[in-house]
């Protein structure tokens, strides 16, 4: 019984209208949430004793960092799934996946660097989240670049959920070895990104703007998810009639 | 020897429906036979028809997106490995390294799969009329010679179903008598042969079933 | 589109047929292990390196050519270099083991080998083990004896090599088995050789930063013990992961 609805997962047209339903059910609260959450934290939280205002740009910076790691994951899952049950739509899922979390991982490199600069004086500086940031980003680019290497789509679709599981599972080891790297070349004067207990005002426009990526990061899914089921299935009847519709 | 009897399906190579896309084109659409102790199929048809598809699909290599391909009445997808060793398949080129002899390369291909002693060796080399240049690099051998060391390889091995692809390429007519010779014997002993065939079997094979495949 | 069957080839229900062993084969087929396999794959890579002597030696070459270029591109001051020695060293190693990971596959799918090492019956994480502990035999296992030399040119003391042995030693397992993954899932790729880079090197960063470690403090003349012992449970983290990983990819590749 309630595998009937993994099953009907499976099939590329029911995906597609359900993609279509959902998507304005995510977009427009991530809009909402982002807004709010913005509004919160650039205009309501109070300034940092030690920052100023200059912390403001956590609001985009931990989220960014946040939606790449929960990406990834939701790829490696998604790319697991396909390639043990041998779901197309799966497949489909985590190749929609891959852009939206490098542009994530982009941005979070990107604010990290614009929120170093100020606080460090410099653009750049080898802390262990932003290198592991980095080294994502990279993942990302190697799962990208296989995919379009190979010229199959099924087996390119395979090829890159080995990649996906195999890099989900040294996320934790390689986050691990460059914190370990990190705090052996420790200068004490380095500004730490993680902060201790926030209070709820500097906190809560955080957790909205956390939640404002989560349903954006679901809402451009569904999108890109339809775009790529239209994509693969472009042969296929029912694509006729969804777009005389 | 021992007689083993136990309830087996008269004919153990079933394939239901096999329907298998690549990319866009429809390769196989809706494949269906099965195979007797002691028949062969002979699977004719253009280049390009999808016969090396439909005989790798039938080693478990390739996952069709519908229909099954049963051996002794189960699914082959679902113990893999012991399909694999009960089949002997043969592709377009001879799998040799061109670095190691014809005896070399039979002493690793065939040995990882059953024990061989060197007579064993020389015997399979003998049947295929290699034992003259079985000692050279098969980098130094014609095309002809590397298919005949492949040939001996099939041969060595003692397994019921034989999956070959264009088996008489690059072989003169001894070499082709050759290939139907070993067939018939394969056949002969109770074991099945599928060959995806450009011109046709010799006719000396008896018991052949054609499977056209369309392009 | 169905086959034209004659009546000889379809039964209409199955019937329980007596199997002979007797009738089946002329000779018995005498079943090989698992381990026996892994032995005859691995003699099997061991003799063909042997044959091709000359590609065993690039690696090598490369990595003394790396080493080579940093003293030219900073200063030949030996106090400088042995601070850079690990990085160097390394690096080098890294890179270099890159460069033999194209071999391992590459040509067993040309031939049509690897094909039947799928299709042997036996198991493939087995046979893809042996594979890689041959190329790791023949690249990661002569990259430590060299290291060494190239620390010596580094300035690094006399004292320090042996721990330098055995780290690059431990580390280079890691790097060929992580290697094999990539070099199985860009099988069939044109000039994969950068898409195979990026594959690999960010897999491969925590056993450069443990591999470095090591070696700074053995240069140091320090106890290297702890992160030795990381760089050992990724050995062993990816001798148990890898060889798995490696044939799932081949399968993928001969689909």
């Amino acid at each position: 019984m309630t595998w009937t609805w993994f099953h009907r997962l499976a099939s590329p047209p029911y995906v597609y209208a359900l993609a279509a339903r959902l998507t304005p059910w995510f977009a427009w609260p991530a809009g909402l949430c982002i807004l709010a959450g913005l509004w919160g934290g650039l205009v309501l939280a109070p300034p940092d004793y030690q920052q100023g205002d200059g912390f403001r740009i956590l609001y985009v910076h931990a989220p960014s960092a946040w939606m790449s790691l929960m990406v990834y994951t939701t790829m490696a899952i998604a790319a697991a799934i396909g390639l043990v049950w041998r779901m197309k739509v799966a497949h489909a899922v985590a190749a929609s996946c891959a852009p939206i979390g490098a542009s994530f991982t982009f941005a979070a490199l990107v604010t990290g660097a614009l929120w170093g600069e100020p606080m460090w004086g410099t653009y750049w500086e080898w802390d262990p989240r932003l290198t592991s940031e980095l080294v994502l980003l990279f993942l990302y680019l190697g799962y990208m670049g296989l995919r379009a290497g190979i010229e199959d789509p099924q087996r390119a679709d395979r090829a890159s959920a080995v990649l996906a599981v195999v890099g989900v599972v040294n996320v934790p080891i390689i986050h691990y070895s460059v914190t370990w790297w990190n705090s052996l070349h420790q200068a004490p004067s380095v500004m730490r990104l993680a902060k201790p207990a926030m209070p709820l005002a500097m906190l809560a426009p955080l957790l909205l703007m956390l939640l404002g990526f989560t349903l954006l990061f679901v809402a451009l899914l569904l999108t890109r998810l339809r775009g790529e089921v239209l994509a693969r299935e472009r042969a296929a009847s029912w694509i006729r009639e969804v777009v005389s519709a | 020897m021992e007689e083993a009897t136990r309830t087996v399906p008269a004919e153990p190579l079933e394939v239901e429906n096999l329907q298998l896309w690549r990319g866009e084109r429809h390769v196989l659409r809706g494949v269906h036979f099965a195979l007797a102790r002691g028949a062969c199929l002979e699977v004719c048809g253009a280049n390009g028809s999808g016969k090396t598809t439909l005989l790798r699909t039938l080693c478990g290599l390739i996952y069709p997106e519908e229909g099954r391909v049963l051996w002794n009445g189960e699914n082959v997808q679902r113990d893999l490995r012991a399909f694999h060793a009960e089949l002997a398949y043969l592709g377009h080129d001879p799998p040799l390294k061109s670095d190691l002899t014809a005896r070399e390369n039979l002493h690793y291909w065939i040995g990882i799969r059953q024990q061989l002693t060197a007579e064993d060796l020389t015997a399979a080399l003998a049947r295929v009329g290699a034992l003259p240049f079985c000692e050279r690099q098969v980098r130094t051998l014609s095309a002809g010679q590397r298919r005949r060391v492949a040939l001996a390889g099939i041969a060595l091995l003692a397994v019921p179903l034989w999956l070959l692809d264009e088996p008489t390429t690059n072989l003169d007519a001894e070499g082709r008598d050759l290939v139907a010779d070993l067939i018939c014997e394969q056949l002969a002993r109770g074991g099945m042969v599928v060959a995806a065939v450009h011109h046709g079997l010799p006719p000396s094979v008896r018991n052949v079933t054609r499977l056209e495949l369309a392009a | 589109m169905s086959g034209h069957e004659s009546p000889a080839a379809r039964a209409l229900a199955p019937v329980a047929t007596p199997v002979a062993r007797s009738a089946q084969s002329a000779h018995a087929a005498r079943p090989v292990s698992a381990g026996e396999a892994a032995r005859l794959a691995l003699l099997r890579d061991l003799q063909l390196a042997f044959r091709k002597r000359s590609q065993l030696a690039q690696p090598l070459a490369f990595f003394a050519m790396v080493t080579l270029l940093f003293p030219l591109a900073i200063s030949p001051e030996l106090s400088r270099l042995r601070e850079l020695a690990p990085g160097v060293l390394w690096v080098g190693a890294l890179l270099a083991s890159l460069l033999a990971l194209e071999f391992l596959f590459r040509d067993d799918a040309y031939d049509g080998t690897l094909e039947q090492y799928a299709l042997s019956g036996q198991s493939l994480t087995a046979l893809m083990f042996a594979k890689t502990l041959a190329h790791w035999l023949l690249t990661g296992l002569p990259l430590a004896l060299m290291a060494p030399l190239a620390a010596l040119s580094l300035g690094v003391a006399p004292a320090a090599l042996p721990g330098i042995i055995v780290a690059v030693a431990v580390g280079s397992v890691t790097l060929s088995l992580i290697g094999s993954i990539g070099a199985a899932l860009t099988l069939g790729i044109k000039r994969s050789g950068a898409l195979l880079s990026l594959l690999t090197l960010p897999l491969s960063l925590p056993v450069l930063i443990f591999g470095a470690r090591a070696t700074q403090l053995a240069i140091h003349g320090a106890p290297f013990l702890a992160p030795l012992e990381l760089l050992g449970a990724l050995a062993v983290l990816g001798i148990t992961l890898a060889p798995l990983a490696a044939a799932a990819a081949v399968r993928i590749s001969l689909e």
